[in-house]
């Protein structure tokens, strides 16, 4: 029985939308690929894009497995129906079982063979002494385990999809408002500026946090937050809406429209001015068709621009929010709970490095290439680099 | 001590690009003398500012390669160390910029930026730097120096700027001032008053004064030897009166010759064929081969040196250097001297008279037009009063002709101009085309007027937007006014007016800024015409353009013009050009039309106080 997240259909959304961008690109004149090929870096960063969304896409397709009783013989309800397990298993958790369930007690470091930490242990003559145990399975934690002894680089590949999805979910919500609201306000001027210039001064003169924390408690509170999805709480259905990490994203999404949405008014307002708007208007062609040909197309290097640098800073968001107890639960696996609780590791003596060098990586590694791929989109798009 | 100032030795200016070395400059040579001023002239791009931040030395950044040796009093500037150059800048050599709006700092008094010079190079406590600076302030003819004195850049305008910049400049009696376009930022009248007030203090400073303008008129008025540049380098050094009077090289013909003007009215103007050479792929031989029209066989192959000609003997023979073969009489004599090309006319192509005979039909009628702007004020933007930028103004265009408004920055010509296209909605009067009143007409019969009435803008940079292609900037006239056409038919009106403007179809699907500024405006032309107006106004269409280019847009303009009997607005500040291609003329004033009537009558016989100051400002060209 297959079960769908809110939150998977942003993963879907995304990898459609690769497709389709990818499709439209090899048609045409193909100059866009061709220059994106032509530089080494931007292909590499594509390859590890599209690895990323494969991650996310694959723990996006979820279901739940037939329940079976001790004889391995399948359940079924009273009047015929099947039983379901009460966890949903992804493509990703099903791929990576052995990671999953080679669980250890407690801390271990990368690539060893016994616990970080010490345990009384009973010796084969009886006595019992204090020492580090034999880990279950040895050698295969490249990245350690943490402190229930999962392994930290399960962890981290499941943050892929969580920083994927607070990443671009935001990004799809903030795009449309900012675009919208910002070319308006820039455009038209007057009345409607003074109103959307009101709107988006006293959303941003509000404490983000304190406007999140707000709405995580009102909607968000007791939504689906990973493992159990049978959980009273949460809506038992294929299609499970309240899904917490959904909260998350609309919320970041209705605090951070604000600064993009001032960037493009600003842009908006000195296109506006030049001759081309004026030569159109000369034309009679109406508002409508100035702005979707002259002033949309020559301001979306401020929405790239401004989208792929706040990207990082809502992954860093989704770590911050995990800090104050709203963030997404424990077991869906975020790279912001791994900071979260490296907080208190790195403390310790001897520290425990590997959980935050794990979200680092994993981070970096989504961070970076978004950066350079974008800058790369950018150039191809501009016509004036095009053709050098 | 000499009376020489200044003195550049072979100077190399190289920058290093992606496309390969740029010689921006390339082996110059000259001299100043103390109280006098030497004119760079020459095309954008052709090296002449470069040359100037060469001599201030304030071209260090990575990249850039210079060569040759600067004296300034007869030592060596050029290898001092950093310290001590700074010591030099502002101090023994200064310089005024182009902008007078952007070069002073918006946050400090103008005192504070002019003592800043005196405390920091002559050693002055701040009383005395205030005393100095106000003597300064006074100099250059301020009524109230104290005043200006403790004031902000923004409380000044644009001439008195420029004003305070050449007071900053002074203010340490420089050896060198280094005016890079000084004045090409300010209206005309106050053009005057800046370079008279530079010509003054040079004398009683015994300052030498290093010009760069592209303006001719502006160097023949004001400089003492004049050297003209070409692909970074020098073709012609003469003293100013002896170039304009004989100029020896083919570029420097060609370039008087593009100067449009009332001599040249009923005639094409001269242009140069070609566009000049980019600076990383100059030709190997004489720079000028390719575009020259006296090219010999052996021009591409030799470069030619910067010599006193001796071909023609006369008084003047030791004073004027020329970089052409045409006056090197070894090479005249040798077999390479067969000219390539027939030898061109001097006299340029004229035009053939009007069709249509002057003052026949009216076309467009403007009668007491307002634009007013209203000043909104507090919460809710009560109207507190109204900018009247046009305030009651009549003209008749009529058809086949050409009507100039004139008038200086800020006096309204360019709101005028919006507004009789209904972009800006005016406050009051009417304007009639073709006896059709539209300033009550709604979007929709709006519509079919528009097709009728276009507009050519100034800046070919921001008149096209980047990211369309050339075919789908001229096609959007088309679209919209024009809606029956199909997609074959706008293609072919597409090609027409791209063919008819001199691009050719290859441009369609080409990016704007793959085109030259000249080219740029060609498109801009061929987008105002691809609907085919009766009308069009020129707003300062050809202000932003070097003067060769400009003079291939006046030939196309004036020839579009015969060939379809379109009428013409022409907004302008530059009254050369108003006396080539108008045939009547309007000057506006505070946004009013003070005078108006034929040309000739305007130009020969201003009756208004205003018409007579603007006439008298623009520096003459002899003729």
């Amino acid at each position: 029985m297959p079960v769908i997240l809110a939150t998977d259909l942003i993963v879907f959304l995304v990898t459609g939308g690769a497709i389709f961008m990818a499709y439209r690109s090899t048609r045409g004149n193909g100059a866009v690929l061709r220059e994106i090929k032509q530089n080494r870096l931007a292909a590499v960063s594509l390859v590890f894009l599209c690895l990323y969304l494969g991650t996310a896409l694959m723990d996006s397709l979820r279901w739940r497995d037939v329940a079976v009783d001790e004889n391995g013989a399948a359940l079924i309800t009273e009047d015929g129906g099947a039983v379901y397990e009460s966890e949903a298993l992804s493509l990703l958790d099903r791929a990576l079982s052995g990671l999953r369930t080679g669980t250890e007690k407690s801390y271990s470091a990368p690539f060893a063979s016994r616990l970080f930490v010490k345990e009384s242990m009973e010796l084969p003559d009886g006595r019992v002494t204090r020492g580090y145990p034999p880990l279950r399975y040895p050698g295969t934690h490249i990245l350690g385990t943490d402190k229930v002894g999962s392994d930290v680089l399960y962890t981290a590949i499941k943050g892929i999809r969580t920083g994927i999805v607070i990443g671009t979910g935001t990004t799809l919500i903030i795009i449309p408002f900012a675009i919208f609201f910002g070319v308006i306000a820039g455009f038209f001027g007057g009345f409607i500026d003074d109103i959307i210039q009101y709107v988006y001064t006293t959303l941003s003169s509000i404490p983000g946090v304190l406007l999140i924390v707000a709405f995580m408690l009102l909607f968000g509170g007791k939504g689906f937050q990973g493992g159990l999805v049978s959980e009273s709480d949460v809506f038992l259905s294929v299609f499970v809406p309240n899904d917490r990490l959904f909260w998350l994203c609309l919320i970041l999404g209705i605090t951070s429209w604000t600064d993009l949405c001032r960037l493009i008014r600003g842009e908006a307002m000195k296109l506006r001015e030049l001759e081309y708007v004026n030569a159109a208007r000369a034309f009679g062609v109406p508002g409508s068709g100035i702005i979707w040909r002259h002033i949309v197309p020559n301001l979306m290097h401020i929405v790239l621009i401004t989208v792929v640098l706040q990207f990082s800073g809502l992954v860093l968001a989704e770590a911050v929010l995990s800090y104050i107890g709203i963030g997404v639960g424990p077991e869906m696996g975020s790279w912001g709970n791994m900071i979260n609780t490296a907080r208190l590791e790195l403390s310790r003596e001897p520290v425990v490095w590997w959980n935050l060098f794990a979200s680092f990586l994993f981070m970096f590694g989504l961070v970076l290439p978004a950066n350079i791929f974008g800058d790369a989109v950018r150039d191809a798009l501009d016509p004036k680099l095009r053709y050098r | 001590m000499s009376s020489q100032v200044l003195e550049v030795k072979n100077l190399k200016t190289y920058f290093k690009t992606g496309e390969g070395l740029a010689r921006a400059v390339d082996g110059v040579s000259f001299k100043i003398e103390r109280s006098s001023t030497f004119a760079l002239v020459g095309e954008s791009g052709c090296g002449k500012s470069v040359t100037a931040l060469s001599i201030i030395q304030l071209l260090s950044a990575s990249g850039v390669e210079t060569h040759g040796d600067i004296f300034l009093n007869g030592s060596e500037i050029s290898n001092l160390p950093e310290a001590e150059k700074r010591h030099i800048r502002g101090n023994r050599i200064s310089m005024i910029f182009q902008e007078p709006m952007t070069s002073l700092n918006p946050v400090f008094t103008i005192g504070n930026q002019i003592t800043e010079a005196l405390t920091l190079h002559q050693g002055l406590n701040k009383a005395e730097a205030k005393n100095a600076a106000i003597s300064m302030l006074s100099q250059v003819k301020f009524t109230d120096p104290e005043a200006i004195f403790n004031d902000y850049p923004h409380r000044l305008s644009g001439g008195m700027r420029q004003r305070v910049m050449i007071a900053m400049a002074l203010c340490c009696k420089p050896d060198l001032l280094i005016a890079d376009e000084p004045t090409t930022a300010l209206d005309v009248t106050i053009q005057k008053d800046i370079m008279g007030l530079m010509n003054e203090l040079k004398s009683e400073l015994g300052t030498a004064v290093l010009l760069i303008t592209h303006n001719l008129a502006l160097v023949y008025n004001n400089a003492d030897t004049v050297g003209v540049m070409y692909a970074g380098r020098l073709v012609e050094l003469a003293p100013a009166r002896l170039l304009f009077s004989n100029p020896q090289h083919p570029y420097t013909i060609k370039l008087m010759r593009s100067i449009p003007g009332a001599a040249r009215r009923g005639h094409l103007l001269d242009t140069i064929k070609g566009a000049v050479p980019a600076a990383t792929s100059y030709p190997k031989g004489c720079r000028f081969s390719g575009r020259c029209p006296r090219e010999m066989e052996g021009c591409a192959a030799t470069e030619p040196a910067l010599t006193t000609k001796k071909s023609t003997a006369n008084d003047y023979g030791s004073k004027q250097f020329v970089a052409c073969h045409l006056y090197d009489l070894a090479f005249m004599s040798g077999a390479k001297a067969r000219p390539l090309r027939a030898a061109a006319d001097g006299e340029s192509k004229a035009l053939p008279t009007k069709a249509a005979a002057p003052g026949s039909e009216t076309i467009v009628k403007i009668s007491n037009l307002k634009t007013w702007y209203p000043i909104r004020k507090g919460i809710f933007k009560k109207i507190r009063g109204y900018v009247r930028a046009v305030d009651g103004i009549d003209l008749t265009v009529r058809s086949g002709q050409t009507l100039a408004l004139v008038g200086e920055s800020g006096c309204g010509k360019t709101s005028a101009g919006k507004t009789i296209l209904q972009l800006i909605k005016p406050a009051g009067g009417s304007v009639c085309f073709r006896g059709q009143e539209i300033t009550a007409m709604g979007t929709r019969e709006l519509k079919q007027i528009r097709a009728k009435m276009q507009i050519i803008f100034q800046d070919p940079y921001s008149s096209l937007n980047p990211r369309l292609m050339v075919k789908d900037i001229i096609e959007e006239g088309i679209r919209s006014l024009l809606p029956g056409l199909n997609k074959v038919e706008r293609q072919r009106r597409v090609a027409e007016v791209l063919d008819l403007v001199g691009l050719g179809p290859k441009a369609m699907s080409r990016y704007p800024h793959e085109f030259s500024g000249g080219q740029r405006q060609r498109i801009g032309i061929a987008r105002a015409l691809a609907v085919r107006p009766e009308f069009i106004i020129c707003d300062e269409a050809v202000s932003a353009l070097d003067v060769s280019v400009q003079a291939q847009i006046l030939n196309l303009l004036k020839i579009i013009q015969d060939k379809f009997g379109i009428s013409y607005l022409f907004i302008t500040h530059d009254l050369g050009v108003v006396e080539y291609i108008a045939d009547e003329v309007a000057v506006m004033y505070n946004g009013k039309i003070v005078e108006r009537g034929a040309v000739e009558d305007i130009f020969n016989r201003p009756t208004h106080e205003y018409t007579k100051k603007l006439l008298s400002a623009v520096p003459a060209l002899p003729e």
